[in-house]
C-alpha cells in the first residue's frame, strides 16, 4: 500500500467523496472506482449537519448520508471495509472538529488507524488550535493536512513550514462548489505556497472543469475535485441505488472522474 | 477569577477560534482593531454620544409595584431595555460593531438573525451609517417574524431565507459564516450575540456592558445597594452577559433563564447549558445541543430569539464555575409571564425576555419583602403579539377581548 508523501511527477489527481452518499455501499464501489481512474489519495468526506465550509452540493450529499444512519465511526470502518476490498490509495479522513472531539482524540485517531486512514483534514481547526492533534496524528503516523487560504498572506510561512502529509490550498475565498472562474491570483498564490512548503502542495476548492486542471497543473503537486464529482454522484444516485443499473452508473462515475484527471497526464513535463 | 477571555480567545475551556483558515486572517484584523478601539477615548465617547442621541440611553431602571405585590415577595425592578430604539437590547451591539467597521473601512454589513430583532438593529444602524447590509434569516423564522422581516426592509436590507436544516437561528448563521467567507474582504460579519469564534463574544459583550453598567449605578441610586438577584434570558447570551458582567464580582445572585421548550425532558427545548454537552459550534468551544457523534440537534422554543442549539462561551464558562445559576422556562411558563406583566405593569415583554420574568417571579416569590429582584427586560413584545393570539387560541373575527 502507497503512503504519504508521495511522489508528483505527475501531478496527484485527489478526489473527494462523501461517506454514505448515497449508500454505504455505493461509497466503497466509488472509491475502487476512482482509484482505477487514476486517483493518487481518497478524500473521504464525512457527512456532519452544519458543514461550515461546504457549499450546497456537498451540505446536500451530508444531509443523504446521515438521513442514511452515517456517523464518524462507521465513516471510519467504511475505510477498513474499502481496503478488504482492495483500494489501496491513501484516504484522507475530511471531518469536521466536532464529531473528532464526542469520539474522543485519542479514539478516533486510534480507530482511523486501525481502518487503514492515511491522514486526517479538519476544515474547521485552523493552525493555531491544532496543536494537540498534530502531536496525536504524529503518535498515531497519521498526519493532520494543514489548509492555506488566499487570505493566509503572513500566515503561509508558519503554517506551511509545518506541514504534514500534503499542504491543501483553498483556491479562492468562499465555501466548496463549482465555480465557474478561479481568480487570476491564484498562480501567485500558489508560488508563494510552494516555496515555504517541503510537502506537496495541492490546490482544491472550485475545481471542476478538465480546463482549470489542465491550468493548475503547470503551478502545483496537485488537484482536488470535490463537488463537480459529488455533483454527478448525485445525478446518478438513483442509478447507483438501482442494483441492476449500479455497475453502468459506476463506469459513468469513473469516465467523469477519467476525464477530470486526464490533464494531469497529458504531456507532463517534470519541472 | 482569571481574566477572559486569554489571548487565544479562551474562557476557561470555552471559547477559541474553530473556523476555517480563510477567516483567521479577518479575525485577526477585527481583534486588532477591537483593542484599539477599546484603548481609544474618542471611540468610546462616540458610541456613548449615538446610544444616548440615537436610541435614547440610558434607559430607565423601573420599579415593578403592582407585580411585586401580586407575587408578594422580593421587590422587582425592571432594566428597560425595551425602551431603546428599536425595541431591544440588540441595538447596543449593532451600535458598537458599525462603528468598527466604518473604522476598518467596511461599508457592507452582515448579519444573521433569529427573532428579528438583531436583523432590524443591524439594518437600522447600517441605515444611520450608510451602509449595505444583508441579513440571513432561517425561513421558519420568517413566518413567525414576518412583521420584523418587512421592518428591515424597510430600512433597505436585503433579506436572504435560509431553507438548510430546522430553517432558524443556528442555518442563519450557517449561512451568514458561508457568505462571510465568500466576501470577507470586503464585508464585516456584524454577530448579534456573544457566540462565534474570538474575539465575538468579547466585542459582543463590551458593547453590551453598558446594560449592566448602568444598572449597577441606578440600582445603587434607588435602593442605595446592589441588588440580591439579577435575572436575566439567554438564547446565545448577549444581553444576559450585558447585564451581569458588571456585577460578576459582586454579592450578587446571577441567573441565566434558558428556554425549556416543552420542557426540558422532552426533544423540544433549547436548554443548551441545562442540558447540552461541550462541543463545538459556530467557531467556538461551549455547550450544545447535540446527539452522541457529534451532529447538531435542532432546537425548539416558542420565542425565535432563545431557538438556538449553542451559548456564548463565556456563558458556559460562568456556568463551568459556578458563577451563575442556569435555569430554565418552558413555553408555557413564559406566556404566563408575557400576560402578567401586561396585565399588572401595562409592559408587553419580548417573549424571550417572559422567560426571565418567569423565573424571576418564581424566585421573588421565595424571597422576602426587603430583598430586591433585578430583571433584564431585554426587548419589548410588540413583535410577538401575533405569535401569542395564535398561541393563546385567538383567531380572526373572534373578540380578541375575551383571550386570557
Amino acid at each position: 500500500m502507497k503512503t504519504l508523501p508521495l511522489s508528483v511527477n505527475p501531478p496527484l489527481f485527489i478526489p473527494f467523496i462523501v461517506a454514505g452518499d448515497p449508500a454505504p455501499d455505493v461509497t466503497i464501489d466509488l472509491a475502487l472506482a476512482l482509484e482505477e481512474a487514476g486517483a493518487d489519495i481518497l478524500e473521504l468526506g464525512v457527512p456532519y449537519s452544519d458543514p461550515l465550509a461546504d457549499g450546497p452540493t456537498i451540505q446536500r450529499a451530508a444531509a443523504r448520508a446521515l438521513d442514511g444512519g452515517m456517523t464518524l465511526p462507521k465513516a471510519i470502518q467504511l475505510i477498513g471495509e474499502m481496503r478488504k476490498k482492495g483500494v489501496n490509495i491513501p484516504i484522507i479522513l475530511f471531518t469536521y472538529y466536532n464529531p473528532v472531539l464526542q469520539l474522543g482524540e485519542e479514539s478516533f485517531f486510534a480507530l482511523a488507524r486501525e481502518n487503514g486512514a492515511d491522514g486526517v483534514l479538519i476544515p474547521d481547526l485552523p493552525f493555531e488550535e491544532s496543536g494537540p492533534l498534530r502531536e496525536l496524528g504524529e503518535r498515531f503516523g497519521l498526519p493532520l493536512i494543514s489548509l492555506v487560504a488566499p487570505t493566509s498572506k503572513q500566515r503561509i510561512e508558519r503554517i506551511a513550514s509545518a506541514a504534514q502529509g500534503f499542504l491543501y490550498c483553498v483556491s479562492s475565498l468562499g465555501v466548496t462548489g463549482v465555480r465557474e472562474t478561479l481568480p487570476e491570483t491564484l498562480g501567485d498564490f500558489l508560488r508563494e505556497v510552494k516555496r515555504h512548503s517541503r510537502v506537496p502542495v495541492a490546490v482544491g476548492f472550485g475545481i471542476s472543469a478538465p480546463e482549470q486542471v489542465a491550468m493548475l497543473k503547470e503551478v502545483c503537486d496537485g488537484v482536488v475535485v470535490g463537488s463537480a464529482l459529488v455533483q454527478k454522484v448525485e445525478q446518478l444516485a438513483p442509478r447507483l441505488q438501482a442494483p441492476d443499473e449500479r455497475e453502468a452508473a459506476v463506469a459513468e462515475f469513473a469516465a467523469y472522474a477519467r476525464s477530470l484527471a486526464a490533464p494531469l497526464r497529458e504531456a507532463y513535463s517534470s519541472r | 477569577m482569571e481574566r477572559v477571555p486569554n489571548e487565544y480567545g479562551r474562557f476557561g475551556d470555552f471559547g477559541g477560534k474553530f473556523v476555517p483558515e480563510t477567516l483567521m486572517l479577518p479575525l485577526e484584523e477585527i481583534e486588532a482593531e477591537l483593542d484599539k478601539a477599546l484603548a481609544d477615548e474618542s471611540f468610546k465617547q462616540e458610541y456613548i454620544r449615538i446610544l444616548q442621541h440615537y436610541s435614547g440611553r440610558p434607559t430607565p431602571l423601573t420599579f415593578a409595584p403592582n407585580l411585586t405585590r401580586q407575587v408578594g415577595g422580593a421587590k422587582m425592578y425592571l432594566k428597560r431595555e425595551d425602551l431603546n430604539h428599536t425595541g431591544a437590547h440588540k441595538i447596543n451591539n449593532a451600535i458598537g460593531q458599525a462603528l468598527l467597521a466604518k473604522r476598518m473601512g467596511k461599508k457592507k454589513l452582515i448579519a444573521e438573525t433569529g427573532a428579528g430583532q438583531h436583523g432590524v438593529a443591524a439594518a437600522t444602524v447600517a441605515a444611520h451609517f450608510g451602509m449595505d447590509c444583508i441579513v440571513f434569516m432561517g425561513e421558519e423564522d420568517i413566518k413567525r417574524q414576518e412583521l420584523n422581516v418587512f421592518r428591515m426592509k424597510l430600512l433597505g436590507a436585503e433579506v436572504v431565507p435560509v431553507s438548510s436544516g430546522n430553517r432558524t437561528l443556528k442555518d442563519a448563521t450557517n449561512e451568514a459564516i458561508r457568505y462571510w467567507v465568500a466576501h470577507c474582504d470586503d464585508h464585516f460579519y456584524m454577530i448579534g450575540s456573544v457566540v462565534g469564534p474570538h474575539p465575538y463574544p468579547k466585542m459582543v459583550r463590551e458593547f453590551q456592558r453598558v446594560i449592566g453598567d448602568e444598572a449597577k449605578e441606578q440600582f445603587l441610586a434607588r435602593e442605595g445597594k446592589l441588588p440580591d438577584v439579577i435575572v436575566a434570558c439567554v438564547g446565545g447570551g448577549s444581553n444576559a452577559i450585558g447585564m451581569f458582567y458588571p456585577f460578576l464580582q459582586d454579592d450578587v445572585r446571577l441567573v441565566g433563564v434558558e428556554a425549556a421548550g416543552k420542557g426540558i425532558d422532552t426533544p423540544h427545548h433549547a436548554a443548551t447549558i441545562t442540558k447540552g454537552t461541550k462541543g463545538v459550534i459556530h467557531g467556538a468551544m461551549t455547550y450544545l445541543l447535540q446527539d452522541e457523534y457529534g451532529q447538531i440537534l435542532e432546537p425548539y422554543s416558542i420565542s425565535a430569539g432563545l431557538d438556538y442549539p449553542g451559548v456564548g462561551p463565556e456563558h458556559a464558562y460562568l456556568a463551568s464555575i459556578g458563577r451563575v445559576r442556569y435555569e430554565s422556562a418552558t413555553d408555557a411558563e413564559a406566556v404566563a409571564a408575557f400576560q402578567l406583566l401586561a396585565q399588572t405593569e401595562g409592559i408587553i415583554p419580548a417573549i424571550e425576555s417572559a422567560h426571565a420574568v418567569a423565573k424571576a417571579v418564581e424566585l421573588a416569590r421565595e424571597m422576602p419583602p426587603d430583598e430586591t429582584v433585578l430583571i433584564c427586560l431585554s426587548g419589548r413584545g410588540d413583535k410577538d403579539v401575533q405569535t401569542m393570539m395564535r398561541h393563546l387560541g385567538a383567531r380572526e373575527g373572534e373578540d380578541i377581548a375575551t383571550v386570557r
